[in-house]
Parts: structure tokens; sequence; C-alpha cells
């Protein structure tokens, strides 16, 4: 299976790359348009803002390329905040394949939301053997809100989109690279989607 | 909902871990990677490896272990000490630690805290904090608690937040090494001042300390090393009494 993922200049590619070779997958990790279109898979990881990781991906077109890929798509944190319509972070215009307005987690709470935490409203094919029970890692400090695209839910003082899914795009909040077992299985049922 | 955070810190030098392990079925007691993994499984959070390797040549072996436990570890760590420059966390980071702390570095240069946070983001930038009560008020003391500042504890961790560290990773000395309890009031009072996780550190000698210091310390993590390098507590046991105690862990 030819894995790709996509290179840009927001943080953890690595991390996501030594998860897909723990689960014996060798990823590359690139920005050339053929050999995205032509992967089986693509992943699109982020830690970093907003408006500096959308600002390079217009400058590669990736902007322009992403939403018209058709192969199985997982935006993984920023990843996943970068796939809705806009994000409250520097007013960022975003690549509006979910169709959510990411919004900053309100005074009170402690920013980041950051350790671990579980979710329900499981609807999707990725939580196949995954349990409400179960534990993923959680660091951000934007969210998305849950809408009928949510696929999990988590609650930090309000509920918001632990992860998303529309046609072949999927988006997720927690780091399934950083959560251990369960985050490896998720990653594994993505693998097989 | 959000769990409190279990840490066991390992102590490195020379890529290999310092204090004493009495794990049993190790192959290599002082493999870091082989160490981490276990710690991992017996359901630790994340981790936090800090280097006290004194020279600076050496610092090169840091980034080379970073980089192996990054491709065996499947949760977050954090790699602290010595750490003095964007450069020097560009590397770690580059090599696959979440995050990084910093100390003595951050008091000598507080703009270093703005300058990370700008490059890399307040996630990734935890602020370590000795602190030491003297004469009715709390210093803040570097180079491994061996210099006092003429630094107040809770003004600085302010300045800091406020600067962009993302997280505080707080040792009271007077507790560190007791194995009297942690440090629940100033770890309430810095819990309740800033809106960045809290980690506590010294003075874990029983599970009864974890829950006091989540529950009266309104710490978000706890920090411990000896009691889990010599088995005196086992992560798997504390989870399951913190969870008996009504405290949310992940087990």
């Amino acid at each position: 299976m030819k894995v790709s993922i996509i290179k840009y200049n927001a943080g953890n590619v690595h991390s996501v790359a030594s998860a897909l070779r723990r689960l014996h997958i060798e990823p590359e990790i690139t920005d050339n348009p053929d050999i995205l279109k032509t992967s089986d898979r693509v992943v699109f990881p982020g830690v970093g803002e907003a408006s500096t990781a959308m600002h390079y991906l217009r400058e590669k077109g990736l902007d322009k390329l992403i939403p018209a890929l058709t192969q199985p798509f997982l935006g993984i944190c920023l990843g996943l905040q970068l796939m809705c319509q806009s994000s409250e972070e520097n007013n960022t215009e975003c690549l509006g394949i979910f169709d959510v307005k990411v919004k900053k987690f309100p005074e009170g709470l402690k920013i980041p939301h950051m350790g671990w935490n579980n979710f329900a409203e499981l609807k999707s094919p990725l939580y196949k053997g995954i349990s409400p029970q179960d534990f993923v890692y959680f660091v951000h400090s934007y969210y998305a809100p849950v809408s009928i695209e949510s696929i999990a839910v988590t609650d930090y003082g309000i509920k918001f989109s632990a992860a998303m899914a529309k046609d072949n795009f999927f988006g997720m909040q927690y780091h399934p690279e950083k959560s251990g077992k369960v985050g490896a299985k998720i990653l594994e049922n993505f693998l097989r989607i | 909902m959000l769990t409190k955070r279990i840490i066991p810190c390992l102590d490195i030098k020379d890529g290999q871990t310092v204090k004493g392990v009495n794990f049993v079925n190790l192959v290599h007691a002082g493999d870091p990677v082989e160490l981490g993994t276990r710690y991992s499984e017996e359901g630790a959070d994340e981790l936090v490896f800090l280097d006290i390797t004194a020279t600076v040549e050496k610092r090169d072996t840091l980034v080379v272990l970073v980089r192996k436990i990054a491709a065996n570890l499947n949760i977050p760590f954090t790699v602290g000490g010595g750490i003095k420059s964007v450069r020097d966390v560009e590397a770690l980071l580059n090599a696959g630690a979440d995050k990084i702390s910093i100390n003595s570095a951050a008091v000598k240069n507080p703009g270093l805290i703005d300058e990370l946070a700008l490059q890399f983001g307040s996630q990734c930038v935890v602020l370590a904090v000795d602190t030491r009560h003297q004469s009715g008020e709390d210093f803040v003391y570097v180079h491994g608690g061996r210099t006092q500042t003429d630094r107040l504890t809770l003004p600085w961790i302010r300045e800091a937040v406020n600067r962009g560290a993302g997280e505080i990773l707080l040792t009271s000395m007077d507790h560190d090494g007791t194995k009297n309890g942690f440090a629940k009031d100033i770890t309430a009072k810095v819990s309740e001042m800033v809106c960045v996780p809290v980690i506590a550190s010294g003075g874990a000698g029983v599970m009864a300390h974890f829950v006091d210091i989540f529950r009266d310390g309104k710490a978000d993590a706890a920090l411990a090393a000896s009691i889990f390098h010599f088995g005196e507590i086992s992560i798997g046991e504390l989870k399951k009494y913190l969870k008996h105690n009504n405290i949310e862990v992940r087990i």
C-alpha cells in the first residue's frame, strides 16, 4: 500500500511516519501533486498555527489539490482544523471540506486541552474494535464544533468534534500516532477502509 | 472527561538511564528506550527524559537517543536538561520529541520563551520551575537546584505563561526526595493562577500522595522518578487506586 504524508511546515510529520512504520508501512513524505494523487492513502498531520500553515498550502497549490483528492484522506489535529471552513486562529480561511468554523476554547478552561480524554458517539469503521471507554491523546487550543459530520464527540467543558468525516475525508482532533495501542488500532482501521 | 496524567521521569546521562532501576526482565536496565516502552505498557500517560549530561559535546548523543525513542514509543514525551537555544529545541523536536522543557536558560533569558512559543507553538514549551520556601516566600532556583535566584516563584510563572509557556512543571525542592508528599499549597496556587496545565513534582512516597496532589493541589499531572524506578509503586496499581478514589485516570 502506498501511503503519503503531506509535507508542510507544521510539525509532527515524523511522529506520524514512525506510527505508520510500526504498522509496517513505509510512508512517503511529499508535497508532489502527482505522488499525492496516486497514493492509496494520504495523511495530513499538523501541529502549528493555522494561518502560517494555510499560507504554505496556498504557495504549493495544495489548497486546490487536497479537496479534489478521492482516496481515503486523514487530517490530524491542525490537519482536521484546516479541513474546516475557517478558523478563529488569526481569522484564517481554510480548505472548506467540513462545513463548520473552528473556534477557540472559552476562557475558564485550561488551554491547551492537553492529555488523555475519551470520546462518545463513535460512528465510523475507523472505530471498529474501539469503545467509548478508550482514551486518546489531545493537545489543542481550538476546536471544531459538533455537527452532522462528527464521527466522535469529546467533552471538555463543552462538547466538540473529536473526529469528523465526509465522503473520503476523515479528520481527527486527537493524535492517533501518540495514543498508544488505541491510536495504533484507529490508524490500522484507516488503512483498511 | 480529561484524565489526570501520571508521568515517570527518567534521568539520562550519555544516552543511558542513570538512576538505579529495579525492574525485572529488562535486558538492558540502562536503555531508555526499553525502560520507556515498559512504562508505557504499564500505563504511563507521558514520559519525561531529563538529560543530565554535563558536557556540551555529548549533546549530540541526546538527539540520536530522542530519534530512537520517537521511533519506538507511542505516547508523548518531553525532553529537558541543558536546553539553551532555539537551535537546541529545533534539533530535539525534529528528532521527534513532543515537548521540551526549559529551566535555567529561561530564567537567564526570559525572551527565549517568547521565541520558542512563536517558532514552535506554546503546546511544546514546558517551563520547569524549581521552587523553595524561604522566610515566608517562594524563590526560584536554577542549575539543578544549586543556585538561588532573587525571582519569586508565582510572579515568574505568571510572566512565563504570558510569554508563551504552555505547561508548568513545578518541582518543590522542600519536598523532593522526602517521600512525605507533594507540595499541595504552592501547586494549588500556581494551578489556580495560570490557565495552562500544571505538573506537580517532588515528594511522592505513597499512592495517597497522588490523590492529595490531584484533589487538594489541583494538579493536572504528577511526576515521579524513584518510586517508579525502584518498583515501590507500580503505575498500574496507582491508577486503579486513583480511580477507586474518584480521580479520573486512563486505564
